[in-house]
């Protein structure tokens, strides 16, 4: 590992403070358990169907809704007619199937933690922002920052989708059948990324933790970013999460490119022993 | 954040107030300041319509006055001595609003002389001038500017439009888009963005004789677009240099008589989601405005970075 003074920053006299390093991963303590369980979590029957028609209801009014059915033990709900509306089936902490019949515009099913989310239709910005846990599957395509600063869960979009997918993500897995634009991955902390087409410019920008996989071709790395081998183990992984992700695509898994972080532009050295072992 | 939209329909002609405004209000939680128009109406082979304003209209943030309407007139009638003075003829002329008209007027092709003379007059500004468009903004939401401008059976090809949230420059119609190319017939556009080298190229662009009439950033990309057309740089050419020769973060449109087209940085930090099929183009900054026009399910997509798109009608 390079020395700090390798650094060409800390030549010019910047970043020379030295860093305690903490670590971002929550232990779970069973003392500390009431903070693991949610105040709105409800008991629901999958098979207990309901549906809202979105057309003429505020995005507020249809998050209530969502909640008063699972309140009354629906696990099932569909939402008619969306209207690429914004914040639809955000803040949802809870066993649920959620199907959209359309489109959802921007921020749509974030904060989510435990449901399935089947879209029929297109998403706008930041759609799953901050998921922690749970399965968002969209059939066509997406907009920018797709998966900002998701923590957890399968985030799968079978179409293209625009800049900065999976920027800040922290864990989880964010698969896209087609394409991605530019910044994929931008400053990614940890978790995955599939691509199966082509990527736009500066990818995996600034990335810090985790990987990203690419089907085709990659128009340029960000700043440390680099290329890594692929492993037998990363074959079998790929060929799994593909089966989950419900995406039929003939793919030569060997032949992808696989992106991880450098390491040269964060301060590594600086971690402490047991931080700097998960880190590497 | 300021809200953008656009269509072209090809090879129809439709009632493109109405959508534009219904698309435009959809967009109206983007920018309730203002609300611009470029509309491009079914031609006029012959004689140019003309849009100008003799006065401002102001809320918080402008440093343009609000004045008394007594003064309008003289102004109008010094516009219309003017535009005798460089040989044009009134053909017709309406009062839209106490500081705003549109005259159809029959003149040579020689728009800077013109202009220049119609601008003399205090205070007053073209928003438009061409053969099919038809530039109408002001202050207040979609259906207001509709109402106030009788847009709302406007047939034509094509639009642009935009809902402002006022930043960089006060709330007035000096600074609200859609912005002529000025001098040339036709040219219009609209932006959402912010362009962080605009005082720079704004001097270079002043230097060689180009005008400019706000402190909005976004009158910088219609005055660049039309510095190239004078270099007779062709319109999609123009775009692609202006994604470097802009700095900043942007998505804009820009329609001329017969295109419609969209540059987007190459960060790609600013929304813009596009629907295409054989006859209809439509772009905005939200789906929710192309869903006002189309409701059933359709394909959506956005353009990525440092892309430039031309359709023509």
């Amino acid at each position: 590992m390079a020395s700090v003074k390798d650094h060409k920053s800390h030549e010019m006299g910047l970043h020379d403070e030295t860093l305690t390093g903490r670590t971002q991963q929550v232990f779970f303590n069973s003392e500390e358990s009431a903070n693991f369980f949610y105040d709105d979590s409800y008991e629901v029957d999958i098979n207990k169907r309901a549906e809202i028609d979105v057309e003429k209801l505020l995005c507020l009014e249809v998050n209530k809704k969502i909640k008063d059915l699972m309140k009354q033990g629906y696990g099932t709900i569909v939402l008619k007619n969306p209207g690429a509306k914004h914040s639809l089936g955000v803040g949802i902490l809870n066993k649920l199937n959620l199907i959209v019949e359309g489109s959802l515009g921007y921020f749509g099913i974030g904060s989510i933690d435990g449901p399935v989310v089947r879209i029929s239709g297109r998403v706008g910005w930041s759609c799953a922002e901050n998921m922690m846990a749970g399965k968002v599957v969209i059939e066509k395509n997406a907009g920018s920052c797709f998966g900002a600063a998701i923590r957890g869960g399968d985030l799968i979009c079978k179409g293209s989708v625009g800049a900065r997918s999976g920027i800040d993500m922290k864990g989880g897995t964010i698969i896209i059948g087609g394409n991605a634009g530019a910044f994929t991955g931008f400053m990614m902390q940890r978790g995955r990324i599939i691509i199966l087409g082509d990527v736009g410019p500066n990818l995996g920008d600034s990335l810090y933790d985790g990987t990203i996989f690419v089907g085709g071709k990659i128009t340029s790395l960000g700043a440390d970013a680099v290329q890594a081998e692929m492993t037998d183990l990363d074959v079998g992984w790929l060929k799994r999460k593909l089966k989950v992700a419900e995406i039929e695509k003939k793919v030569d898994f060997s032949k992808m490119t696989k992106i991880v972080s450098g390491k040269k532009l964060w301060n590594y050295d600086n971690l402490e022993p047991s931080e700097r072992k998960g880190a590497i | 954040m300021c809200g953008i939209a656009g269509l072209i329909h090809r090879g129809k002609s439709t009632n493109i107030g109405r959508e534009m405004q219904n698309m435009l209000q959809s967009l109206k939680h983007r920018g309730p300041d203002s609300t611009g128009y470029a509309l491009y109406g079914d031609g006029n082979t012959d004689n140019y319509i003309l849009r100008f304003k003799v006065g401002e209209n102001v809320k918080e943030g402008s440093s343009a006055k609000i004045e008394d309407p007594s003064v309008y007139d003289s102004r109008k009638e010094k516009v219309n001595s003017e535009i005798l003075t460089a040989g044009a003829k009134i053909i017709e002329e309406e009062r839209i609003t106490p500081y705003c008209f549109r005259y159809v007027i029959k003149c040579d092709d020689d728009l800077l002389e013109l202009a220049q003379k119609i601008e003399s007059v205090e205070m007053t500004e073209i928003l438009s001038l061409g053969k099919s468009l038809e530039l109408v903004k002001d202050i207040g939401d979609a259906s207001v500017v509709a109402d106030q401008y009788s847009l709302n059976n406007f047939n034509g090809t094509h639009g642009i439009g935009h809902t402002r949230m006022a930043t960089e420059s006060g709330v007035d119609i000096r600074s609200a888009h859609p912005f002529w190319g000025y001098p040339f017939s036709d040219v219009s556009v609209v932006h959402n963005g912010q362009l962080t080298n605009y005082w720079n190229t704004r001097r270079k662009l002043e230097k060689i004789g180009m005008r400019f009439m706000s402190n909005c950033d976004s009158e910088l990309i219609a005055v660049y677009l039309a510095t190239k057309i004078r270099e007779e740089i062709d319109l999609e050419d123009a775009m692609k240099t202006s994604l470097d020769d802009l700095d900043g973060v942007f998505t804009y449109l820009v329609a001329t008589k017969d295109k419609l087209g969209m540059a987007k940085d190459y960060m790609a930090a600013k929304p813009m989601v596009l629907y295409e099929s054989d006859d209809l183009v439509v772009l905005a900054s939200e789906e929710v405005a192309i869903r006002s026009l189309l409701p059933h399910e359709i394909d959506t997509h956005d353009p990525y970075e440092g892309v430039v798109k031309v359709w023509q009608a």
